[in-house]
């Protein structure tokens, strides 16, 4: 009633100041200031929003009763900040009480403008929680919160007149439409009787730009039920042929954020692999025995419970390389004056994650079989896929191989691991034509390898023997078995 | 006795739930009844959550509509909505178990499922949500199939056997217009694996988050060898039949059936995400002295949502390769509080580290140390 009062007050005010603008020019700016006085936004009626700037009405929305007798509860998680626009039904926080978790939602559309509490803090039944702005207050809704709230009045509000079609939407949903310049007509309700829902728009505007939009909030408030009265006809007037082409809204946005640990951590690693002089060298492998030969280990390997790829073979191979070339399984420090030969042959394998490039490596593969060696390499990757690699397994490597060509990919530059000195990268393995001995044309199965050193302490020359060595092996792998330890 | 029947079956006589064509998609609905007894097919514990929060947010409970949902987990380690995993239980040893851990919606203590373990979910709307008419209602079910059982609800809204022992605990969500209540029941559970992993034992953690109130628990198998999970289950559906004049059988839901509980797919995504299950602990101070050799290291973290927010490292002034204090503290801030996580992280700082000896060896303790604080 006060409400009523104040702002019969006002018009009549406002009647006053436009008969004084009739009259004289110099008494209009006093007008003006009276109609532009922040302190009028008494009760913004709805057509006093086109005449007057007056800001929405600030409504304290209180704490509604838990239910039990329940008098105070812990505020555990704040899903709005102050500044932030909200709509009806949009959940705003979460609170605990003995046992329960409450999910407080909104019972407005506007903006948050203050937090009465903060995590962790108790709040009290019937006492504020937020502030919100709003922009158009319903009728009734100036009163005390009640828990029920019966969706029938919010009828009149989800309807939009579209081209002579009613498209039923909440007020929540009409707005992400006009703030992408989105057509209702246009968008497929997914909801009951055709309701359009916030998915709906989401999904529109995914097919328009493909752009990746924010997911959806976590918890879903269920859509306003209809009324039982007559059902809205869709297709009552006749559709207006839809334009040709649509033109596309795109929503994407720059983002920048802070480097976090795994970019960290490379940064890191690739700044200092950066100071190693590389060299690179690279050359063709015809794996055609091994194909055959691993084909025909495979279910002896599984019998015993083990996947079997090619890279136990690769790895054990190199290892067998390393025994003549140890140098390429050394380490230099820091100032570049001492070199150490590390006796054992940790070889690490790249391995791609979710969070990136991981390296763990098989211990001592000078003492390993094939067999053993596959073994490991399943422990570790059931391991690092599941993000439970230990610090054993991830530090200690002496040389590097990155199968890149399981990927995909041919030839690569890779970049050496310190603070080993060598790396070689696998290609995919191809089938390719080649010619044999007998200059005839057969099917061989090839792959590419690109070994990277570091050039201070070894030359070309160690990186081509020790190549052609571990190429002999896999071209092969019955040469392999004469020098197995 | 009253048959189990499926849930297609169930439609076709259109007794207590039916299909309600809609937009080209089936949405799951009560009939004329209002009412519905479901059990859920699955024993995965994320499926079975988001089929609690889908019916939360999608039946129709509308004129006194209500449900009961019966549902099993294989083993697994469940906390309330706003704990701490890591000062309720072991999680280290879930993972080297292969137990998994997950969050509900709802709030209250940590318990531990398995197959020996009935979980109930009343489904009512929020005026009509009453936690002691759904405990007294299992409790009347109890003594229908065992008349000699001691059992009755405490004001904590647990169920106590004997007198003594809890079978039973509650915990409940509350939405705008609808809520559920849920509570397990101890039939016949492994409770050494229930004491070996809800016991943490991780230092240094102060937090805000709810606590469970550690309880002497029972099964009730060992009260009445009787009262097996099968046997619950229809003694509950049968009571809750009764109780509200349903049709005596239980609707067998599937949650993974995306095209009758449309959105349960992602749903259960959210569920067994880290984000949701680590990510939504409340914030948390981590702050310790670790012992490396003969030298102190005194770490400090402060965790918000699951990410290490602020860290600081103090090294003595002895420490070798000291200037990687900054470096390890660098790559720690915003990361997540994760054990594997922080091993990845010290794996590439180590790999800096001087070759000489013990340097290294000092560097890897701190970093498995400061790993096994999370």
């Amino acid at each position: 009633m006060a409400a009523l009062r104040g702002s019969f007050r006002l018009l009549s005010r406002l009647v006053c100041a436009h008969h004084y603008s009739t009259y004289s020019r110099g008494r209009l700016s006093r007008c003006v200031y009276l109609l532009n006085r922040p302190q009028l936004k008494i009760c913004p009626h709805r057509y006093f929003r086109t005449t007057t700037v007056a800001a929405g009405q600030i409504v304290q929305f209180k704490l509604s009763d838990i239910g039990e007798g329940i008098t105070e509860v812990t505020v555990r998680e704040w899903y709005v900040k102050e500044g932030d626009t909200v709509s009806q039904f949009d959940s705003i926080c979460e609170v605990q009480s003995d046992k329960a978790s409450v999910t407080i939602t909104s019972r407005y559309d506007g903006v948050i403008k203050k937090l009465y509490y903060s995590v962790d803090d108790t709040a009290f039944v019937g006492k504020p929680l937020v502030d919100i702005e709003t922009d158009a207050v319903k009728d009734g809704i100036l009163e005390e919160d009640v828990v029920e709230t019966p969706a029938v009045s919010h009828e009149e509000h989800t309807h939009q007149e579209i081209k002579g079609q009613k498209t039923l939407a909440t007020p929540a949903v009409r707005r992400l439409a006009m703030e992408n310049n989105i057509k209702l007509s246009e968008v497929v309700g997914s909801g009951r009787d055709g309701r359009i829902l916030k998915e709906d728009i989401l999904n529109y505007l995914s097919k328009q730009t493909g752009a990746i939009l924010p997911p959806t909030p976590e918890i879903v408030p269920p859509p306003p039920r209809p009324t039982p009265a007559a059902p809205q006809p869709h297709d009552k007037a006749p559709l207006k042929p839809t334009p040709v082409s649509v033109k596309p809204v795109f929503t994407g946005k720059d983002r920048t954020e802070p480097l976090k640990g795994f970019q960290k951590a490379m940064v890191k690693t690739m700044t200092a692999a950066l100071k190693i002089p590389h060299f690179g060298y690279c050359d063709e492998v015809d794996l055609t025995r091994l194909v055959q030969l691993r084909q025909e280990l495979k279910s002896l390997s599984e019998s015993r419970g083990v996947k079997l790829s090619y890279m136990p073979f690769f790895i054990k191979a190199a290892s067998l390389g390393l025994l003549h070339f140890p140098i390429l399984n050394a380490s230099v420090d820091e100032s570049c004056q001492n070199i150490t030969y590390k006796a054992s042959h940790n070889i690490g394998l790249a391995m791609d994650t979710q969070q990136g490039l991981i390296v763990p490596n098989v211990k001592n593969v000078q003492l390993l079989s094939v067999f053993d060696i596959a073994a490991e390499l399943n422990r570790l990757q059931a391991l690092g896929a599941s993000g439970q690699l230990g610090t054993n397994d991830l530090t200690g490597g002496t040389f590097t191989v990155s199968n890149i060509g399981s990927i995909g990919g041919t030839y690569a530059k890779a970049v050496i691991l310190p603070p080993e000195v060598a790396i070689g990268a696998l290609g995919k393995i191809q089938v390719l034509p080649r010619f044999n001995e007998r200059g005839d044309v057969v099917k061989a199965h090839l792959m590419n390898v690109s070994w990277s050193a570091d050039h201070r302490i070894i030359d070309g020359a160690t990186m081509s023997r020790f190549s052609n060595l571990w190429k002999s092996y896999l071209e092969n792998p019955a040469a392999m078995l004469m020098d197995l330890k | 006795m009253f048959a189990r029947v499926a849930f297609a079956a169930c439609s076709r006589s259109a007794q207590c739930c039916t299909y309600v064509r809609s937009c080209s998609r089936t949405v799951f609905t009560l009939g004329p009844s209002r009412g519905a007894v479901l059990r859920s097919l699955s024993s995965d514990v994320f499926e079975n959550l988001a089929l609690e929060d889908w019916l939360h947010n999608n039946l129709d409970l509308s004129e006194e509509g209500h449900a009961l949902l019966l549902w099993q987990n294989a083993p697994v380690v469940v906390m309330g909505r706003h704990q701490n995993p890591w000062k309720e239980c072991n999680v280290g040893l879930l993972r080297e178990k292969g137990i998994r851990l997950a969050r509900r919606r709802s709030g209250g203590g940590t318990v531990y499922h398995d197959l020996g373990n009935l979980n109930i979910t009343f489904f009512t709307s929020r005026k009509r949500y009453d936690r002691a008419r759904n405990l007294q209602l299992v409790c009347s079910a109890l003594k229908a199939v065992s008349p000699r059982l001691d059992v009755c609800a405490t004001d904590r809204f647990d169920l106590l056997l004997n007198g003594d022992f809890k079978v039973s605990g509650t915990a409940a969500k509350l939405g705008r217009t609808s809520a559920y209540h849920h509570c397990t029941l101890l039939s016949n559970t492994d409770r050494r694996a229930l004491s070996a992993v809800l016991k943490s034992p991780y230092q240094g953690i102060s937090s805000n988050a709810t606590r469970s109130v550690p309880s002497p628990v029972m099964n009730l198998t060992d009260q009445d060898p009787a009262l097996s999970c099968e046997l619950l289950i229809t003694a509950i559906a049968q009571q809750y039949a009764h109780q509200y004049c349903l049709e005596p059988s239980i609707a067998l839901l599937d949650p993974t059936d995306e095209n009758t509980l449309p959105g349960i797919r992602s749903t259960t995504q959210e569920m067994l995400s880290w984000e949701w299950v680590f990510g939504k602990t409340p914030k948390f101070d981590v702050s310790v002295s670790l012992k490396v050799a003969d030298a102190i290291v005194t770490l400090c973290m402060n965790v918000k949502n699951g990410i290490i927010d602020t860290c600081s490292l103090e090294l003595p002034a002895t420490w070798p390769y000291w200037e990687a204090g900054a470096e390890l503290q660098s790559l720690l801030t915003g990361s997540r509080f994760c054990a594997g996580d922080a091993k990845l992280l010290s794996s590439s700082l180590l790999r800096s580290c001087p070759q000489t000896d013990g340097v290294q060896d000092r560097w890897r303790d701190l970093c498995e140390q400061v790993a096994s604080l999370m």
